[in-house]
């Protein structure tokens, strides 16, 4: 293999790796975002149909990227509602996008940042929230100072989880993405497109480093959790 | 306790008995022959129509697994569980007879692919009378080819652009599908506004309601399509049997219906 064409795949790889990294990034922020009202809602509320909101937040652990990815493809088309809804405000389709890559990954990913926060939320000592209403703190008041402080480590793991969720995902990305250098070929897809093409060499050169970063993030998930959330179970 | 395990007893043949009868079931299917074909995702339409006339005729079930002829090949070379191999690409098939993996003698060309552009139904843009020109249309803001760097479709898509001289005008409207069977959904679906796709597909129910235009044969590498019967076929006289059959006049003429060319030196096979 020539030099030139050594630096053009590699090249290649960092810009994937790079895509991969950015849509990670703002998926995760996006779920936390939506995330935290949604497992705000679902950890304190009283109604009794709770449990079908949390199975449809669930859903996407269960369903099949090709289902999702599907529903995507065909919401997102000049047919589709979203589509036409896109199409009027901004002239183009959100399928082959980078808009339309957050949007199904953050349908992806919503379990994995919602459920930890749930969790967290969930472990925290009503009293201290009792504690906070009689001294007159409103609800947004005790969120912010007494609830997200002891929440840390499920957001952490929250955003962590999603992050890492996005950089792994291909199925959806696959369905609704068109392999776009720059704006739709992450990681996951460009060792698809090396595998395809029987470069064995490549798609191995990229997915050690999906490994490296896969592992480095999860042990950030399980540092947190050993070293913080223990000793708070304990009590 | 007692009790218990009387009740359990009552129960305790009928696992075996399941087995039993799996095993029975399995056997009678495996008598009455069944052969597993891997195949292009180009073929989808036109070996459903060939497996189920094959069925018919000989009572051989026949079990096809659609795909991309890179995938089947690399599967194939890891030992993947196949009698037969009808690839996109004739290149792969020949490897594979260079290998030692498939049958001496039996590669064999069954059709010539032909690619079109394809509009949808409900386009802005009409291919029919326009041809190369209905890409440049400005509201075609995404084309759909299969993937050129392993899609055999997807490379006979760029040469005939590049051919037609519009392809730097082009690529960047251009989207990439997995495989031919992608692009067209991609367009189908309406995400893409034209696609160049295998006319195979473009003859399928699902977008027959399509606009169309051939693209010329000569303005593209040949899209030469071949088989294999593998060496390790389960089935070696079924599948050689079904290879018999693509290559007869109703074979030849389910191809050509279903969308591809009948290489000129096949017409001349047994009746």
């Amino acid at each position: 293999m020539g030099k030139p064409r050594e630096n053009a795949e590699k090249g290649r790889r960092m810009e994937a790796l790079w895509l991969s990294l950015k849509l990670a990034a703002c998926v995760a922020a996006i779920l936390l975002a939506i995330g935290m009202p949604v497992a705000y809602w679902l950890a304190y509320s009283s109604w009794r149909g709770r449990f079908l909101l949390e199975s449809i937040v669930a859903l996407p652990l269960v369903l099949p990227p090709t289902v999702l990815g599907f529903y995507a493809l065909v919401a997102m088309g000049p047919r589709g509602p979203l589509g036409k809804l896109w199409i009027a405000l901004f002239g183009h389709g959100l399928a082959f996008t980078f808009g339309g890559l957050i949007l199904a990954s953050v349908l992806y990913s919503f379990p994995f940042a919602v459920q930890p926060l749930i969790a967290s939320f969930e472990a925290v000592d009503r009293r201290l929230l009792d504690a906070s209403e009689v001294l007159g703190a409103g609800a947004f008041r005790t969120f912010w100072q007494v609830i997200l402080p002891l929440s840390l480590p499920g957001v952490v793991t929250a955003s962590v989880l999603s992050f890492a969720h996005t950089l792994g995902e291909f199925g959806v990305v696959l369905m609704v993405g068109g392999n776009l250098a720059g704006v739709t070929r992450t990681v996951s897809i460009d060792i698809y497109d090396h595998v395809q093409s029987l470069e064995y060499g490549a798609a191995n050169r990229m997915a050690v480093v999906l490994l490296v970063i896969s592992f480095a993030v999860l042990s950030v998930v399980y540092a947190v959790n050993r070293r913080v959330w223990t000793p708070w179970a304990a009590k | 306790m007692a009790r218990g395990k009387t009740s359990w007893r009552k129960w305790r043949r009928v696992p075996p008995l399941i087995l039993f009868a799996f095993l029975v079931l399995h056997e009678a299917r495996a008598q009455g022959g069944e052969i597993r074909i891997a195949a292009a995702a180009d073929l989808k339409f036109a070996m459903a129509e060939l497996s189920e006339e094959f069925e018919k005729q000989t009572r051989t079930k026949v079990n096809v697994t659609y795909g991309s002829s890179g995938n089947f090949f690399s599967q194939i070379q890891n030992g993947a569980p196949f009698d037969l191999f009808f690839s996109a690409d004739i290149e792969y098939p020949r490897q594979l007879e260079a290998a030692g993996l498939a049958e001496p003698g039996a590669l064999y060309e069954y059709a010539i692919g032909r690619i079109v552009i394809w509009t949808p139904p409900d386009g802005k843009v009409d291919v029919t009378g326009q041809g190369w020109k209905a890409l440049l249309d400005a509201s075609v803001k995404k084309i759909a080819i299969a993937n050129p760097e392993h899609a055999p479709y997807g490379r006979a898509a760029v040469a005939a652009l590049q051919k037609a001289g519009i392809y730097e005008q082009v690529k960047p409207k251009l989207v990439y599908g997995e495989n031919i069977s992608q692009a067209a959904q991609f367009v189908q679906s309406g995400n893409a506004q034209a696609g160049i796709v295998a006319l195979s597909l473009a003859v399928s129910p699902a977008m027959r309601g399509g606009h169309r235009w051939g693209i010329p044969a000569e303005m593209h590498p040949a899209l030469e399509q071949g088989t294999v019967v593998l060496k390790d076929a389960k089935n070696k006289d079924a599948a050689l049997a079904f290879l018999d059959f693509v290559k007869n006049a109703t074979g030849r003429a389910t191809l050509v219906k279903c969308g591809f060319e009948v290489p000129e030196k096949n017409k001349g096979e047994k009746k």
